[in-house]
């Protein structure tokens, strides 16, 4: 497997025969003058939960929007379903944008709309299915992620934790197969926060979704991550790909170290 | 996703009891055709036993796991005992997925949605709050503005002269255009009707006391409410979502004293000078009509109009130009302290400012109407 990130990048993986959704390879992002990383590349498996961590600033939820196509890439490639979404046409990009779910950071819910409505949208625009059966869809997917019975419900009624699970059940809306889904523990306490790690391993072990988590959580990676992969701001790239797990435990860079360990890297601050 | 079939039913019978054997792809968009064939066939069927076999179940996703359950509760209400055979560990784990409960439970009622009377009421006590609200942040803001008067150095200069700029010096080519044709066009109309009396020399009075006396002030009014008050609104509405307003208060600032004063200051001059300028332009609109229109000289038709304009009636125009500064940059800020929430709120807060703004010009402008005419 190649390994071109430039960055000196760590690297622990098991031999895998699994196929890959998503295929990143040389994607490098810039705003203006300014290169936030460069030469990024990694693969995400069918039906694994796939963490993309780093320090504040470094680039993760950029690489997220890379990755669902918001932002245009400075060069290289982003294949979903063996499409490459950066040379993609309108038509392409949004068959692919039906196969996948997006859940943001506050729930990017439609603020007017009820949360029943909000579900619903995706199924009333892409569907041809009667309003029993999308009713009934809405009241399922509220159900599993714990909301049964907030139908009526307008999102500024409900909680940072709820809004983030009512976006995840209208990111599920068409069973999608890969769902991508921006910081879930942000803002949230420590209880919350393990209720939605909860309910993304169950989503997972029940349909087994795909799953790419843009998260700093230390917590919620060793509950929820099978792989990852850690950006790093300075080197601009990956620095580390893996299981968390045998990285926290074997890992020699010191970046990757210092993040786990939740230390102050001397050089950055002031020295633990 | 459309909504071709993309599975089969197949019916026998078995020792007895029914087998209804499914093939194929069970999904999303299937689900209406799923649950209405598979219901006209449990209708058929006598109460018994059924036994749905999945062996050859290709694809299923949460909407066909959820079209299965339906079966199954609709075989239970007509005493169908129902049994799922030759299961993937797949199908399993999606219907397990699925809480049954929650699909017959009833929407939990939201604090948002109310009836027509309700609504009516609480929209009385929403005018009532925001009556009260406005009275105390014109009394907080008279304080605030008594204080500065009595302690100038209190005031943010730097601010004020901010805010003269966004206010005023910005505003003066929207302003100018505007009075400049309506000066035009009040000319315009009522030269029609002078010119068959052959009064076409009242259109220079006619324009210059419906500009200085009420068009000048209101339309100045008018104009900065929708530029400058939604500003004001904005930029506190968002300053409060960022906790900037918080932190001041925090940090001992009176965030009326920090933020409102500066820009009714601010207000209070720039609004007099352009409505002095749009009654300037208004005038200079009225000429062009008169001289290109009317075939009146420039000296005549500035004649015309210093015969009907004193004094009196400008100082009048520029106390009515001031109490509308207040008012604007007033609502403008008091909505902009109201902001709760996010950016809706922030958006709301400006629309809010703009209309409150001339409704309040309007009614202001009515009472001065009243006010000098018996005075």
């Amino acid at each position: 497997m190649p390994r071109p990130n430039g960055a000196g990048g760590e690297l622990h993986m098991e031999k895998s025969n699994r196929k890959p959704i998503i295929v990143v390879e040389n994607l490098t992002a810039r705003f203006g003058d300014h290169t936030i990383f460069q030469g990024v590349s990694f693969e995400v498996y069918e039906g694994e939960i796939f963490v993309i961590l780093g320090g504040s600033g470094c680039g993760k939820s950029t690489l997220m929007k890379h990755m669902i196509g918001l932002y245009e890439t400075a060069s290289g490639k982003v294949m979903i379903h063996g499409v490459d979404i950066t040379r993609a046409d309108e038509k392409q990009l949004k068959k692919i944008r039906l196969d996948v779910g997006v859940a943001f950071q506050s729930g990017g819910l439609f603020g007017s709309m009820t949360l029943a409505e909000n579900v619903a949208l995706p199924l009333q625009e892409y569907t041809d299915l009667s309003p029993e059966s999308i009713d009934l869809i809405v009241k399922m997917k509220l159900g599993m992620v714990n909301l049964a019975g907030y139908e009526n419900h307008l999102p500024e009624e409900l909680s940072g934790g709820m809004k983030k699970r009512a976006g995840l059940a209208r990111a599920m809306a068409l069973d999608p197969t890969v769902l991508f889904f921006d910081e879930p523990s942000a803002g949230l306490d420590p209880i919350t926060s393990a209720e939605l790690d909860s309910l993304i391993k169950s989503i997972r072990a029940g349909i087994g979704t795909t799953m790419v988590i843009v998260t700093h959580e230390l917590q919620s990676i060793f509950s929820i991550a099978d792989r990852i992969i850690m950006l790093d701001k300075a080197a601009k790239g990956i620095i580390a790909e893996g299981d968390p797990r045998w990285l926290k435990d074997h890992s020699t860079d010191p970046r990757v170290k210092a993040f786990f360990n939740r230390k102050v890297m001397e050089q950055e601050g002031r020295g633990t | 996703m459309d909504s071709q079939k993309t599975y089969n039913i197949h019916v026998r019978e078995e020792g007895g009891k029914i087998l209804l054997s499914l093939s194929g792809r069970l999904e999303i968009g299937n689900l209406h055709l799923f649950l209405s064939e598979t219901d006209g066939l449990i209708r058929q069927m006598p109460p018994g036993s059924l036994r749905v076999d999945l062996s050859k179940v290709e694809y299923l996703d949460s909407a066909g796991a959820l079209g299965l359950l339906q079966l199954e509760d609709r075989a239970k209400a007509r005493s169908i005992s129902l049994q799922f055979v030759n299961a993937t560990e797949e199908a399993k784990r999606i219907m397990g997925l699925i809480d049954r409960r929650v699909l017959s439970m009833k929407p939990l009622a939201s604090e948002k949605r109310s009836n027509i009377i309700e609504q009516i009421g609480e929209g009385s006590l929403r005018m009532l709050k925001d009556f009260v609200s406005i009275m105390t942040f014109l009394g907080d803001l008279l304080t605030a503005l008594t204080r500065s008067f009595f302690h100038p150095r209190a005031v943010r200069l730097e601010d004020v002269f901010f805010y003269m700029k966004r206010a005023g010096v910005n505003g003066l080519p929207i302003v100018g255009l505007i009075s400049f044709l309506l000066g035009l066009i009040i000319a315009f109309m009522s030269s029609l009707q002078l010119k068959q009396f052959g009064a076409s020399i009242y259109v220079a009075s006619l324009v210059g006391v419906a500009m200085v006396s009420e068009l000048g002030p209101i339309m100045t009014a008018i104009i900065v409410a929708g530029r400058s008050g939604s500003a004001f609104a904005a930029e506190i509405g968002t300053m409060k979502v960022n906790e900037e307003v918080d932190a001041l208060m925090t940090m001992g600032f009176d965030p009326t004293q920090f933020l409102a004063v500066p820009k009714v200051l601010a207000a209070m001059v720039a609004v007099p000078i352009l409505t002095l300028y749009s009654d300037f332009f208004g005038i200079v609109g009225g000429l062009v009509v008169g001289v290109l229109g009317l075939d009146l000289t420039v000296y005549t038709y500035v004649q015309g109009t210093m015969s009907v304009i004193s004094v009196t009636s400008i100082l009048k125009s520029l106390l009515k130009a001031v109490v509308f500064a207040v008012l604007i940059a007033g609502i403008g800020c008091q909505r902009g302290f109201q902001v709760r929430g996010g950016a809706q709120a922030v958006g709301a807060a400006t629309t809010s400012a703009v209309v409150a703004g001339i409704f309040l010009i309007v009614v202001i402008d009515s009472v001065f109407a009243i006010l000098f005419t018996y005075i």
